[in-house]
């Protein structure tokens, strides 16, 4: 109750140019987990976190990077890689331009260096919305490329997870992505070079049985689904419903899968606490 | 045989028909028919290897998919000598969806893993119709460990729909354990072949497809998703399976055109199940070769090797 009179105050004011600059229907949104209404800033403040329920939406591969990464520091690599159509597949061309429309051109990956609390890390994020953060054999060559760097300037990996698993339309070639991630992820972990894997929701298929599932430390945001098989094939095998939680960041933890749910909010600190234990630094406080 | 007939197969089945009843009537009568049967049988392998030129993707598929086809237990006695099946992940339990254990090809002790799906109803929910658990993959791991701890090569024959969609499978980490064995066959210390001799179904066939050297029996197929799966994400629509067969380029010609298998080994006409003793003669040519090949190079190089193949893998442009 105090919350909407709070609000009504709030959508007065329309003469600031904060209001002016937008459309007072954008202005407040709903929280897809509890029904949570509050002014989108509140949302944005907390990181996309609803105030109320803690559920983690979903925030685009730019915003993850911003999160993690020293400002100003973030170098974007291999930013020209495209997919091609092995396949000819129907309508893939298509899809590719709708999805660089939407999400932008770099594909449902984005690779860089940047530092994170001043050390040097590289860093890939998958953008969910560039066809549903599938991996094709852009993302698997990003991934490659970026691990072999990592491996051989010795500077810890990084990973952000979310996807729906390998994509369909480049065929088989999608599937060997697994393999090739993998065979660059091996090298790193000979050479003793730190790899966090953060999963986000969801991470499934063949991202979720490759890479996603190598780090040597695993975190995962809270409520994030995360599995092999996507929770509508399982239903469907088995023909019932999934039990409560099923598949879910705190599920993962509890079966031994995800060394810990990391919330949003601490995602930097953690990781960056995590490094100096890997990395064999000093922590924040004695570092330069 | 009547039952396991697939619908292309349906001209052959009248043409044998049409012989068995000479041979009968020729029983009977004691009727000089050869003269009769001579050409029908000349004209039956002419269709059957026209039929069998032609096929389309879907079908190709229904004959990886033939309940008569040989498996890999069916190889492991006519490919393999002197086998010991192993069992177990030492984790969990044994997942006899993937069988394995230690075998001899070309006189060598060799390591064999591979899946292994039912001959009837009773058989294919024990073996979950040769789709794994976690612990199929982590037995599989086991074993390739053993190899690599005797310097003996590791023969991985691949025939799944998949890697199993269940609750236990999920929480007791499907994604983890194919994850994992693909870092560790990436830098296993001694030589891999992998074979799809029937389904290669997706994450669940790669798990112990990741390889020195990956040969495809000429019908067997291989693909990122079940063309029944792939119709239903984007047609909303399993019967437009023919369609997706077509554009997921699936067949073992294919693959060697996309550059990711090594060599497609000829089946008989009417593929393995009409000729099971010819498949495996031909498997058995190829398997040794390529072991023998692998087994001369240093192990460095052996890895190197293996690196390189899979880096080289995708289609991309960088403009
Ligand atoms: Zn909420």
């Amino acid at each position: 109750m105090a919350r909407m009179a709070w609000f009504k105050k709030e959508r007065k004011p329309r003469t600031t140019e904060r209001v002016r600059l937008e459309i007072p229907a954008d202005a407040w949104e709903k929280c897809d987990e509890c029904g949570h209404i509050d002014i989108k800033e509140r949302f944005v403040a907390a990181l996309n976190v609803c105030p109320n329920c803690g559920y983690h939406r979903r925030i685009s591969a730019q915003e993850y990077i911003d999160l993690l990464v020293d400002e100003g520091s973030w170098h974007e690599l291999d930013g020209k890689l495209r997919s091609a159509d092995p396949l000819s597949f129907e309508n893939y061309p298509q899809r590719l331009e709708l999805a660089r429309q939407k999400a932008g051109p770099l594909e449902a990956l984005r690779s860089g260096y940047a530092r994170l609390d001043g050390m040097p890390v590289d860093l890939a994020v998958m953008d969910f919305a560039f066809m549903g953060g599938s991996m094709g054999s852009v993302v698997g060559e990003k991934i490659a490329r970026l691990t072999r760097r990592s491996a051989e300037k010795d500077i810890p990996l990084i990973i952000v997870s979310a996807s729906g698993g390998a994509r369909m339309q480049e065929g088989v070639l999608s599937l060997m992505q697994m393999a090739k991630t993998s065979v660059e992820i091996a090298r790193l972990q000979q050479e003793g070079v730190p790899f966090i894997s953060i999963l986000t929701n969801p991470t499934t298929g063949g991202v979720s049985a490759s890479f996603a599932m190598q780090g040597d430390v695993i975190l995962a945001e809270p409520g994030a689904v995360v599995g092999f098989a996507g929770p509508r094939v399982i239903k469907q095998t088995i023909g019932q419903d999934l039990p409560e939680g099923f598949q879910t960041a705190e599920f993962l933890v509890e079966h031994g899968m995800v060394d810990a749910v990391v919330p949003r909010s601490e995602l930097r600190d953690t990781t960056a606490r995590l490094l100096r234990h890997m990395a064999g630094r000093q922590p924040a406080e004695a570092a330069d | 045989m009547a039952t396991h007939t697939l619908e292309f197969e349906r001209p052959l089945l009248e043409l044998e028909r049409q012989i068995e009843e000479l041979k009968r009537v020729a029983g009977e009568t004691a009727v000089d028919v050869s003269k009769e049967i001579v050409p029908l049988e000349r004209k039956l392998a002419e269709l059957r290897q026209e039929i069998y030129r032609s096929l389309t993707p879907m079908q190709r598929v229904q004959v990886a998919r033939h309940p008569k086809r040989p498996y890999t237990l069916d190889y492991l006695r006519t490919v393999f000598t002197d086998f010991v099946e192993l069992h177990g992940d030492r984790l969990y339990r044994d997942d006899p969806a993937i069988v394995g254990g230690w075998a001899r090809l070309d006189g060598a002790s060799v390591m064999v893993i591979g899946h292994q799906k039912g001959r009837d109803t009773k058989e294919n929910l024990r073996r979950n119709f040769g789709m794994a658990h976690p612990e199929g993959y982590r037995k599989a791991l086991r074993l390739m460990r053993l190899a690599e701890k005797f310097g003996a090569p590791v023969v991985t024959l691949v025939d799944t729909p998949g890697a199993y969609p269940g609750l236990g499978a999920e929480e007791r980490g499907q994604a983890e354990a194919i994850a994992r064995n693909l870092l560790e066959m990436s830098g296993l210390r001694t030589p891999i072949v992998t074979a799809v001799i029937g389904e290669g179904g997706s994450g669940g066939a790669l798990a112990v497809g990741l390889a020195d050297r990956v040969i495809m029996l000429e019908n067997s197929v291989y693909s990122v998703i079940s063309p029944e799966g792939c119709a239903a994400i984007l047609w909303k629509d399993a019967s437009q399976r023919e369609r997706a067969a077509e554009a997921l380029k699936l067949t073992a010609e294919d693959l060697l055109d996309l550059g990711v298998i090594d060599e497609i080994v000829p089946e008989p006409p009417g593929g393995a199940h009409a000729d099971p003793e010819a498949a495996a003669q031909a498997l058995e040519e190829s398997l040794r070769r390529h072991v023998r090949q692998l087994r001369k190079l240093k192990i460095e190089k052996l890895l190197a090797r293996r690196e390189e193949k899979y880096l080289s893998m995708g289609a991309l442009s960088e403009k």
